[in-house]
């Protein structure tokens, strides 16, 4: 088939795979990517249980670092993980 | 306290970037501040150092033209700097967050190049994981180059919808459907403004066709209604549109994992009205807009404002916007830029004039807000619903303040940023108001959520700051 926007997958050479953990699974993505892009890449898009409400589940929305629906938590501290950066052997778990 | 400078910009997109770039070149010493792990903006903003190499897009190689020059100039750059809050005393003082701990800057002028951000119509499902912003999935693609899912709907108005579409093709992923308000007769009325911008006009054009071609269906003058699934997302429903946008009782299904959704850029004016700019409501630049003049002078004395943050008219516009910004403060501190600033100011004007054009096709409609439902979340943060706040404006509260404090709706970890927009529109629609007398709610610093273990200590949700309630 003739495409006008050709695909570009295939010409996108990524960094080799690093593991991660999120809620104690493993998980693989690579490393300098966004951790929001790199659970989505995962499978994982629902990331934290919003405290208020009846639409509790959340994931990544704005991917600028402004609704903070993307909060995890990686040692102790709550970070946006659509501005955190995957590295080797990251441990991160939800927001309660 | 560190450094002191004569000009301290904050945001690296096109605008603040070009505006450093001037006033550098005229010797002055300026500091660039931006949240972001590189320059670039929202328009330019650079893949992750998870990419090897990709092939080069109009955007990455703008982007890289922008980061070259900022590392060869004398314009100290400083990365992944969230600046949280600013004061005047004798110059400006800016409290800012790297790397988990706060600094103190100091300069004599202060421009503000924060750009914008999106409005997104709540509908019922929005808060389903797997529903990212329009404009939010061409951060995803630049920096990341990964598409949203396998199968992916497209949703939202003027040229980013086509955009985002042709890039989730590009990335090597599928798109449903493309559903946008604007008829095909709203693209016809901006005929004559994309005329005078060919490449822009043929680049549309391209990305239409290639959607075309490869069968994908785009629905005209149609809106998502719905989305399908609680954690995440399996079908995506929408309905066609009268003229007003007004949601039509006919709804089809389509099956999706994944849903980019839009309505439109708002200038992000936060930093611009805790700092006393004036603001006036335009709905050709997004909404409120802080008062400044093309070259960026405000009523504020040293403080300036230039792109998208100071009224939607794109990213060339920021481009000359930022230049004429930063010739104007070197002029302001002695330098003779008169001749350079011509040139720039005309090459805005033409710019600014497509961008409005644009900028209208996202104009929100009456019938838009029909779209969220009484059940509907309004305020993600918070989980309040369109019935929630309509009955605290039927209980008396007539302004984005009032509702702010009487029910916290604006005032969770976002800081109202993604429910301030349909709040002043439930008021209006509950007392009759216009859009422009309805003013936002009053900014308080921090200007994002700022962890207060920067300092000490652990915190959680609950622990973000929360700005006190504003005074009525
Ligand atoms: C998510 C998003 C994606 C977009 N994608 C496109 C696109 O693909 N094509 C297009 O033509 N237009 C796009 N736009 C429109 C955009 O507004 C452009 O017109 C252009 O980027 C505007 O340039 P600017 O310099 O005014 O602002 P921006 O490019 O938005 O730059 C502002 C910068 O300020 C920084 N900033 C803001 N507040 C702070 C703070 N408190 N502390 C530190 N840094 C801060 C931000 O990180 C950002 O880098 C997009 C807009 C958004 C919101
Ligand atoms: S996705 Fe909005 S802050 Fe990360």
């Amino acid at each position: 088939m003739i495409r006008l926007v050709p695909n570009h997958a295939s010409k996108i050479k990524r960094r080799d795979k690093v593991g991660f953990t999120f809620d104690g699974l493993r998980l693989e993505g690579r490393r300098g990517e966004s951790l929001a892009a790199a659970l989505l890449q995962a499978g994982h898009l629902n990331l934290r249980t919003a405290p208020f409400g009846d639409a509790p589940a959340r994931g990544a929305f704005c991917h600028m670092g402004i609704c903070q629906e993307c909060a995890v938590r990686i040692e102790g501290r709550t970070v946006e993980a659509c501005r955190t950066e995957l590295t080797d052997g990251l441990v991160v778990e939800r927001v309660s | 306290m560190s450094g002191d400078y004569d000009v301290a910009i904050v945001g690296a997109g096109p605008a603040g970037g070009n505006a450093a770039l001037a006033a550098a070149q005229h010797g002055l010493r300026v500091l660039l501040l931006d949240e972001q792990p590189a320059a670039g903006g929202q328009v330019w903003r650079a893949k992750s150092s998870a990419i090897l190499a990709a092939p080069a897009t109009e955007e990455s190689t703008a982007g890289t033209s922008l980061r070259n020059r900022l590392a060869q100039s004398s314009v100290t750059h400083l990365s992944g700097a969230r600046v949280w809050q600013m004061s005047q005393d004798d110059g400006w003082k800016l409290e800012v967050l790297q790397g988990g701990s706060s600094e103190t800057y100091t300069a004599k002028k202060l421009v503000l190049a924060t750009g914008a951000r999106e409005y997104v119509q709540p509908v019922p499902g929005w808060t389903t994981p797997g529903v990212i912003g329009l404009a939010g999935a061409t951060a995803l693609f630049k920096q990341n180059l990964r598409a949203p899912g396998q199968r992916t709907v497209v949703c939202g108005t003027g040229p980013l919808v086509f955009y985002v579409a042709s890039e989730i093709r590009r990335l090597g992923g599928t798109v449903a459907a493309v559903i946008t308000p604007n008829a095909r007769m709203d693209w016809a009325c901006a005929t004559p403004a994309l005329l005078h911008r060919p490449a822009l006009l043929a680049r549309g054009a391209l990305w239409v066709a290639d959607l075309k071609l490869a069968g994908v269906p785009i629905y005209w003058q149609h809106a998502v209604t719905g989305v399908d699934g609680d954690t995440e997302v399996t079908a995506v429903e929408f309905a066609p549109l009268s003229h007003d946008w007004t949601p039509e009782a006919s709804r089809v299904v389509i099956r999706a994992d994944s849903l980019c959704l839009g309505n439109g850029l708002i200038p992000q004016i936060e930093a611009a009205q805790m700092l006393g700019v004036p603001l006036t409501h335009d709905a050709h630049l997004g909404g409120w807009v802080p008062r400044a003049a093309p070259d960026g002078v405000t009523d504020v004395a040293g403080l300036y404002l230039c792109g998208d943050g100071a009224g939607i008219r794109g990213a060339e516009a920021a481009v000359h916007q930022g230049t004429l910004t930063g010739l104007r403060i070197a002029a302001d501190m002695g330098f003779d830029t008169s001749t350079a600033r011509d040139s720039s100011r005309a090459l805005w004007a033409r710019a600014a004039r497509f961008g409005r054009a644009m900028t209208a096709l996202s104009i929100p409609r009456a019938g838009l807000a029909r779209l969220s439902k009484d059940d509907t979340v309004v305020c993600r943060c918070e989980g309040i619903t369109k019935a929630g706040i309509t009955q605290e404006i039927t209980h008396g509260a007539g302004s984005c303040n009032a509702v702010k404090s009487g029910l916290r709706a604006g005032m969770g970890p976002c800081g109202g940023k993604f429910c301030q927009t349909a709040v002043a529109q439930i008021i209006c629609t509950e007392t009759g108001q216009d859009v422009a007398q309805v003013a936002p709610p009053t900014a308080r610093p921090p200007l994002c959520p700022v962890p207060l273990d920067a300092a000490a200590g652990a915190f959680d949700y609950h622990a973000l700051p929360i700005p006190k309630p504003a005074p009525l």
